[in-house]
């Protein structure tokens, strides 16, 4: 049975559940903010560190290693300079080095990055916890004109194998597939990675030349089309790619590989650690997040500090009840403990909603969110970090409770069994 | 002689530099029922909170039961009003959002003694709410649903729980008609008879005197005179 004074509060409670009702929806809603600005923080940290593992370098042109970081691996920004293709055959004799992944990035297909590689991408690439690509269906592309799409591509654009497509140059803002005299077949589908790799269309190195035999200086060469039945006639080696990610025979050889790449002479590259370059990229966002963090934890504190005026307001019509409660025999702690239980008990309520609204929030938005930013929406039980962030809520609404509690302690005593009102 | 359950001897209490109550003497024997007239600003309410322990007086005795109240802590006194105590107002008595049953069984969550004394503590409150005269259709329903009479029986039946050995009623029949008033009061005096409970009954109305065996002035024995 539910102690006297905890009945005694709940009830009360509900006899104001309009008023009460808004103030507890408005500490819901401020933590679901809370929550879901942490969560989305661990969902981004968490997906960039899933992104690439197994990798020792990336190598680019010679620039800012966390924008090398940003788009040969999330696909974020633009490569400003390309790296010759001696350069990465010089990379891949170099006796450390086991393996290179050359990619070419730069197109792209509804929206959806297009990522040229070779077959060392689905041998060697890994993600999360070192797992490797598999495919769900189909094959690599071993003809110039196939495709292999990520899982979210395929799932999103409700492509099957046989499919066939077009790309479009660069981004493909204009909205035209510029490249539709080449069409590709879709021959592959990734499994789910929950990584960049889901929103990534792949073909071959070769493809990507072979649809830029007819441009130059990012631009079709007017008057010239290249007819598909004759693409094969021309060399389709790369001229050039955006990056390249090696690994090492091992990794005891990875500072003096980076030094030599970084002292290369053919052209200017730069060799990054990917993990040194995400740390960078942590502390160039770490202000941002604990920002973020800091407006949803002061908006939480506008949310309880609600709760405690509408109680505090609410205190002077409610004097008669205590001073009956006083005459039956309740002392002043009894009080106190009456408003603090109130208190406590509409700041968990809250609490619990907020973590409720999130979790709906998270099952109606994730298909959008996945789709726009290739962020798989945590649901299920709460985190141990969320749950120190729900105890922090609760505490603070127990201790700001204690305000109104220690009010109608006053209160009371000064009414004794006849309130001055 | 019965023992007294109410001794005040020289009480004085004061409101900051203001005198409100200076009482010479006064005693309640057991079982015994008393009508305190006084209008307002006679220090009644004082008086009240100083017998129910909420004040202490600044001087003199003040001994309910035996017990002399003053030297108590406050939470020694909070419980002595809870074990020993039955409280009726003048109006807004019960709490609006409880049942009627809870308001009146609300004593019993308080005081372990009451609760030990009520028994089977819905049968008590069943047989006490049906002696004061009300229907058993009313006891789930909220008590701001009942007219002011049903709310002063139920206020009646609440002081009464657990059978405390002093009632005592501030102005509970103000608010009621003549009739009304007539019948509260002889339910109540019939029921503090019944349950072997002093009364002390507050009024400013004189003409309810007659009803008690004891009628005292509080402008006759208050020396103070005025009260805020």
């Amino acid at each position: 049975m539910m102690p006297p004074l905890v009945r005694l509060s709940a009830l009360s409670a509900w006899n104001r559940r309009t008023a009460l009702g808004l103030t507890v929806l408005a500490v819901g809603l401020s933590v679901m903010l809370l929550l879901g600005v942490e969560r989305l923080r661990e969902q981004v940290r968490g997906g960039f560190e899933q992104s690439v593992s197994g990798a020792d370098l990336i190598v680019g042109a010679r620039g800012s290693p966390l924008q090398l970081m940003l788009y040969s691996v999330f696909r974020i920004g633009e490569a400003t300079h390309n790296i010759e293709w001696s350069s990465v055959e010089a990379l891949t004799a170099h006796p450390a080095v086991a393996w290179t992944i050359p990619i070419s990035l730069g197109d792209s297909h509804r929206g959806y990055p297009v990522l040229a590689t070779n077959h060392a991408y689905f041998a060697h690439f890994r993600y999360g916890d070192r797992r490797s690509l598999a495919l769900t269906g189909g094959r690599a592309f071993d003809g110039v004109f196939e495709a292999v799409l990520g899982a979210e591509v395929a799932d999103a654009l409700g492509y099957r194998l046989g499919d066939r497509i077009a790309l479009a140059h660069g981004s493909g803002e204009s909205g035209l597939a510029d490249h539709a005299d080449k069409p590709f077949t879709v021959i592959g589908i990734l499994g789910r990675t929950g990584t960049p790799v889901d929103n990534t269309v792949h073909i071959g190195l070769a493809a990507m030349e072979a649809i830029h035999l007819d441009w130059q200086g990012g631009a079709p060469i007017p008057g010239m089309q290249i007819p598909v039945e004759y693409v094969k006639k021309f060399d389709l080696r790369p001229k050039t790619v955006t990056a390249v990610i090696v690994g090492l025979k091992s990794r005891a050889a990875v500072f003096s590989v980076q030094r030599w790449i970084n002292d290369f002479r053919a052209e200017p590259l730069m060799a990054v650690l990917p993990g040194v370059a995400l740390a960078q990229l942590w502390q160039v966002i770490g202000h941002g997040e604990k920002a973020l963090l800091a407006v949803s934890a002061l908006v939480v504190g506008v949310g309880l500090a609600g709760l405690v005026a509408v109680v505090l307001a609410g205190l002077d019509q409610r004097r008669r009840e205590l001073a009956i409660l006083r005459a039956v025999g309740a002392r002043p702690r009894d009080i106190l403990a009456l408003l603090t239980f109130e208190g406590l008990g509409l700041t968990v309520i809250g609490a619990l909603l907020g973590f409720v609204l999130l979790t709906v929030l998270s099952l109606v938005a994730a298909p959008l969110v996945q789709a726009r930013f290739g962020l798989s929406l945590m649901t299920g039980l709460p985190s141990a970090h969320e749950v120190f962030l729900l105890a922090g809520v609760i505490i603070t609404g127990f201790i700001a409770s204690l305000l109104p509690g220690w009010r109608a302690y006053r209160v009371s005593l000064a009414d004794g069994l006849t309130p001055k009102t | 002689m019965a023992a007294s359950v109410v001794s005040l001897a020289g009480l004085r209490f004061d409101w900051g530099d203001t005198p409100c109550l200076d009482i010479a003497a006064f005693e309640l024997a057991q079982n015994e029922q008393v009508f305190l007239y006084g209008p307002s600003g006679s220090g009644k309410s004082t008086l009240l909170n100083l017998l129910a322990g909420v004040l202490v007086p600044c001087a003199g005795d003040l001994v309910v039961l035996g017990t002399a109240l003053p030297p108590l802590a406050g939470a020694a006194r909070d419980r002595f009003r809870a074990d020993h105590l039955g409280l009726i107002f003048q109006q807004f008595n019960l709490i609006p959002y409880l049942s009627v049953l809870d308001n009146v069984l609300l004593p019993c969550r308080f005081s372990a003694r009451r609760r030990e004394r009520a028994g089977d503590l819905r049968q008590t409150a069943s047989r006490l709410l049906a002696h004061l005269d009300l229907d058993e259709s009313l006891w789930p329903r909220r008590a701001d649903g009942l007219s002011v009479g049903q709310q002063q029986r139920v206020a009646a039946a609440r002081a009464l729980i657990g059978a405390p050995e002093l009632i005592i009623a501030d102005e509970p029949t103000s608010s009621l008609d003549t009739d009304r008033q007539d019948a509260f009061l002889d339910l109540l005096t019939r029921e503090c008879a019944a349950n072997g409970a002093a009364l002390v009954f507050v009024s400013h109305d004189r003409r309810l005197a007659a009803r008690f065996p004891r009628t005292l002035a509080l402008p006759d024995i208050n020396r103070a005179g005025a009260a805020p």
